[in-house]
C-alpha cells in the first residue's frame, strides 16, 4: 500500500540546512496499523507530512497504492489528498462554525458527491463512531474525546486508502484516548490502512507494528502483539 | 463545480455570517460609494431633466435675428444707416440658405418691446401688438385657454382675429366673461377675439399681455407694407444655426449692401449655442459624477479586500484543513472570489436601494413646483447596469489580492498554526 524508498528531507534554516530525514525505508501492506514514534525532532511528524503529501521530499520515491507520489502540482496533491487519504490531527482540525456532519461531509464535497448522498454518508460514519445524535452540534459543543471521533469520521468519509493519524490522542486524557485508540483499532479491523505519529508508548503497542525513528533514520521496525484499546474501555 | 453550485453559495454565506458585524462594517465602505455614485448621477439626471422641461415646447435648434444701424462705411454708404428687413428677404433666405427649415417673421406695431392701446368698451390694455405667421408657435409653444392659435386660413384670408393673453384678457373682460368671438380695438381696427393664451412654464418670449393678429392683416390695417421687424429662424435639426446664421447674414449684408465685416448691421440670437452650453455642462457633471463614484467604489472595494485578507490570515487554519481535505487551490480561490463579490454586491445592492431612496425624497422636496430645478432625478437603467457591471468587476478583481493570498497559504504551514 505504501513504499517509500530513501527518502531524504531537509529544511533550510537560514545558512544552516536541517536535515530531517537521513533515508527512510519501508513498506506498509494493506489492512496495517503501523505506530511510528520518536522524540520530537526525530522526524516523525516530516514523515507523516510527505506521507500526508502535505510536504515534499528532497529526493526518494514514495509510491501510494501503486500511484509514484512526485512533482505534484497543488492542485494534484489535492486530489490525491482527497482520494487517497484521511487526516486526523492532534487538534482536532475541525472547521469550528460548522455542524458535526458539516465537517464530516466537508471531503466528500471537495469530491464533488451531491448534497444528500453526502449527507447521508457523513450521517453513516457518524453513527459509526456513535455521535449520531450530536450531528448537528458545533464542534465547540462537543467534548475533546468527541471532537476526535468527529475528526475520525470525517477522515474516514471519503474512504480513503491511508489513514494518517498525527497524535490523534495528544490532546486527550488516557480514557479518552483508549476510547479513541479502540475506534482507530475497529476501523482497522475492517481492513483499512492505519499510521499513526505517537510518542506514548501504550499507544503505539495498540498498534500492530512499531517503527522508532531517531534523528532522521529508523532504528527499528518491529511487529507486535496487538493490545486491544476495548479492554481499557468500560 | 460551476458558479451556481448551491454548495459554494453556502459556504460563501457561512463564513460571511459568521461575523455580520464585521462584514456590515466592511460593506459600509461600498455602500456609501454606490449612494455617492447613483446619488450624484441621478442628481445630475434631475438637473438635465430640469433644463429639458425649461426648454421643452422650444425649438432649440433655432435664432432670432433682427437688422440694426451698420457701423462701417461700405459702398458709397455712410456708417449708421438703417436697415429694414422685408418679406422679400425671408423669401431669399429659405431660397438662399438651405440649412433654415422655417422663418416666421413678425411685426409689431409701435416701437420694439413697446406697447399700443388695446381697448374693448370702456376697458382698456397697454400690449405688445404683434403681427405674426402660425409659424411662431413652432419656436415657443402657447399654452391654449380658450379657443385656438392663430392659423393658415386667417393668414390667407387676412382675417382680423386676435389671440390674447390671459393678461390683456383680464384687463378687457369681466371675470369669467366670454371672450371667444368679442371684439377689440386696435389702433381704430376691430379684431375678433378667436382664442385666449397663457405662458408656458418655460422660456416665453411674449408676455401674458401680448395681443397676436394674423401677420397679413397687419400689413392691411396698419399699413406696414412688406415691412419686417425680425424674423424666428428655425434651423433643420442636423444642421448647426452658427452655419446658417452665417451664411443668412452674409446674404443680407450682400444684398443691402453692407461691408461683409460689419458686426453690427445685423443682430441676432441663438438659442442652440444655450442650449449646447447646458448640455455640455450636464455632460460634464455627468462624468464628473462617474469619476467620484468609481474611485469612491474602488475605494470601497479595495476596503473589502482588505477586510478578506485579514479574514484570510484569521482563517489560515481552516484553509489549511480544508486543503488537507482535497480542496485545490481554485476551490479555494473561488470560494474567496466568491465573498468579495457577494459582499460588494450586497452592499451595492443596499447602496442602491439607499440612493433611490434619497434621490425620491429629493424630488419630493425640491421637484414638485413648476419652477423647481430638479425633476424627476433618476438613473438610467443603462447607467445602473454599468455601475454594477463595474462594482462586480472591481470586486472579482480585487478580491484576486485576498484569494492568490489564501492559495498561497501550505497546508502544512496552516495546520501547525494554532
Amino acid at each position: 500500500m505504501i513504499e517509500i524508498k530513501d527518502l531524504h528531507k531537509s529544511y533550510k534554516m537560514g545558512s544552516n540546512s536541517l536535515h530531517v530525514l537521513k533515508g527512510i525505508n519501508f513498506k506498509a501492506e494493506e489492512g496495517e496499523l503501523v505506530a511510528i514514534m520518536g522524540s520530537s525532532g526525530s522526524g516523525k511528524s516530516t514523515l507523516l507530512n510527505i506521507l500526508g503529501m502535505l510536504d515534499e521530499a528532497d529526493t526518494g520515491e514514495y509510491i501510494l497504492d501503486g500511484v509514484p507520489i512526485k512533482n505534484l502540482s497543488e492542485t494534484k496533491a489535492a486530489k490525491y489528498r482527497n482520494k487517497f487519504l484521511g487526516f486526523v490531527f492532534q487538534s482536532f482540525n475541525l472547521i469550528n462554525y460548522k455542524s458535526a456532519l458539516e465537517n464530516v461531509a466537508l471531503p466528500l464535497y471537495y469530491q464533488k458527491v451531491g448534497r444528500k448522498e453526502r449527507e447521508a454518508k457523513a450521517m453513516k460514519y457518524l453513527e459509526q463512531v456513535g455521535l449520531k445524535e450530536w450531528a448537528d452540534h458545533l464542534p465547540n459543543e462537543l467534548s475533546g474525546g468527541q471532537k476526535q471521533r468527529v475528526a475520525i469520521a470525517r477522515a474516514m468519509a471519503a474512504e480513503p486508502k491511508v489513514l494518517l493519524a498525527d497524535e490523534p490522542t495528544g490532546a486527550l486524557d488516557s480514557t479518552t484516548s483508549y476510547e479513541v485508540m479502540d475506534l482507530i483499532q475497529q476501523i482497522n479491523d475492517l481492513g483499512n490502512t492505519i499510521l499513526v505519529v505517537t510518542h506514548e508508548e501504550d499507544i503505539a503497542h495498540m498498534c500492530k507494528r512499531i517503527i522508532h525513528l531517531r534523528d532522521g533514520v529508523i532504528v527499528e521496525d518491529k511487529k507486535i502483539e496487538q493490545v486491544r484499546a476495548s479492554q481499557y474501555v468500560q | 463545480m460551476g458558479l451556481l453550485d448551491r454548495d459554494l453559495w453556502k459556504e460563501v454565506f457561512a463564513t460571511l455570517s459568521k461575523n455580520m458585524l464585521r462584514t456590515f462594517l466592511t460593506t459600509l465602505g461600498v455602500i456609501f460609494a454606490i449612494v455617492i455614485l447613483i446619488g450624484l448621477l441621478g442628481a445630475t439626471n434631475g438637473m438635465k431633466n430640469g433644463f429639458d422641461k425649461i426648454f421643452a415646447g422650444t425649438a432649440t435648434n433655432s435664432m432670432f435675428l433682427w437688422a440694426q444701424r451698420t457701423s462701417m462705411p461700405y459702398k458709397g454708404f455712410e456708417r449708421g444707416r438703417s436697415i429694414d428687413l422685408s418679406l422679400s428677404d425671408v423669401d431669399m433666405i429659405m431660397r438662399e440658405v438651405p440649412e433654415v427649415d422655417v422663418i416666421s417673421p413678425r411685426i409689431q406695431l409701435g416701437n420694439f418691446r413697446g406697447t399700443v392701446t388695446v381697448i374693448r368698451g370702456g376697458k382698456s390694455s397697454g400690449s405688445s401688438v404683434y403681427g405674426d405667421f402660425p409659424t411662431i408657435d413652432l419656436m415657443s409653444k402657447k399654452k391654449m385657454v380658450e379657443g385656438r392659435f392663430l392659423n393658415q386660413n386667417d393668414i390667407e384670408g387676412a382675417r382680423k382675429v386676435c389671440v390674447i393673453g390671459v393678461d390683456a384678457y383680464k384687463l378687457l373682460f369681466e371675470k369669467g366673461e366670454n371672450a371667444i368671438g368679442e371684439s377689440v380695438r386696435i389702433n381704430g381696427v376691430y379684431f375678433t377675439v378667436v382664442g385666449i393664451f397663457k405662458r408656458n412654464d418655460n422660456i416665453n418670449f411674449e408676455g401674458e399681455n401680448t395681443v397676436f393678429v394674423p401677420f397679413t392683416t397687419f400689413q392691411t390695417a396698419f399699413n406696414s407694407g412688406d415691412e419686417v421687424g425680425w424674423m424666428a429662424i428655425l434651423v433643420d435639426a442636423d444642421k448647426s444655426v452658427a452655419v446658417a446664421e452665417r451664411k443668412i447674414k452674409a446674404l443680407l449684408k450682400r444684398k443691402y449692401n453692407i461691408h461683409p465685416d460689419d458686426p453690427r448691421a445685423f443682430g441676432s440670437f441663438d438659442f442652440s449655442q444655450i442650449f449646447e452650453g447646458i448640455n455640455a455642462f450636464t455632460m460634464v457633471l455627468s462624468g464628473f459624477s462617474f469619476f467620484v463614484g468609481i474611485f469612491t467604489l474602488l475605494a470601497g472595494v479595495i476596503a473589502v479586500s482588505n477586510i478578506l485578507l485579514i479574514t484570510v490570515k484569521e482563517r489560515t487554519n481552516e484553509i489549511g484543513i480544508r486543503r488537507a481535505l482535497g480542496a485545490t487551490p481554485a476551490n479555494i480561490k473561488r470560494q474567496i472570489v466568491l465573498e468579495s463579490i457577494v459582499l460588494t454586491f450586497f452592499a451595492g445592492l443596499i447602496g442602491f436601494i439607499i440612493s433611490i431612496g434619497l434621490l425620491h425624497a429629493l424630488d419630493i422636496a425640491f421637484g414638485q413646483t413648476d419652477d423647481a430645478p430638479f425633476t424627476n432625478p433618476t438613473v438610467s437603467p443603462l447607467q445602473v447596469i454599468v455601475s454594477f457591471t463595474l462594482m462586480v468587476t472591481l470586486s472579482i478583481l480585487i478580491g484576486m489580492i485576498p484569494a492568490n493570498r489564501a492559495v498561497k497559504i501550505k497546508p502544512i504551514d496552516a495546520l501547525r498554526e494554532e
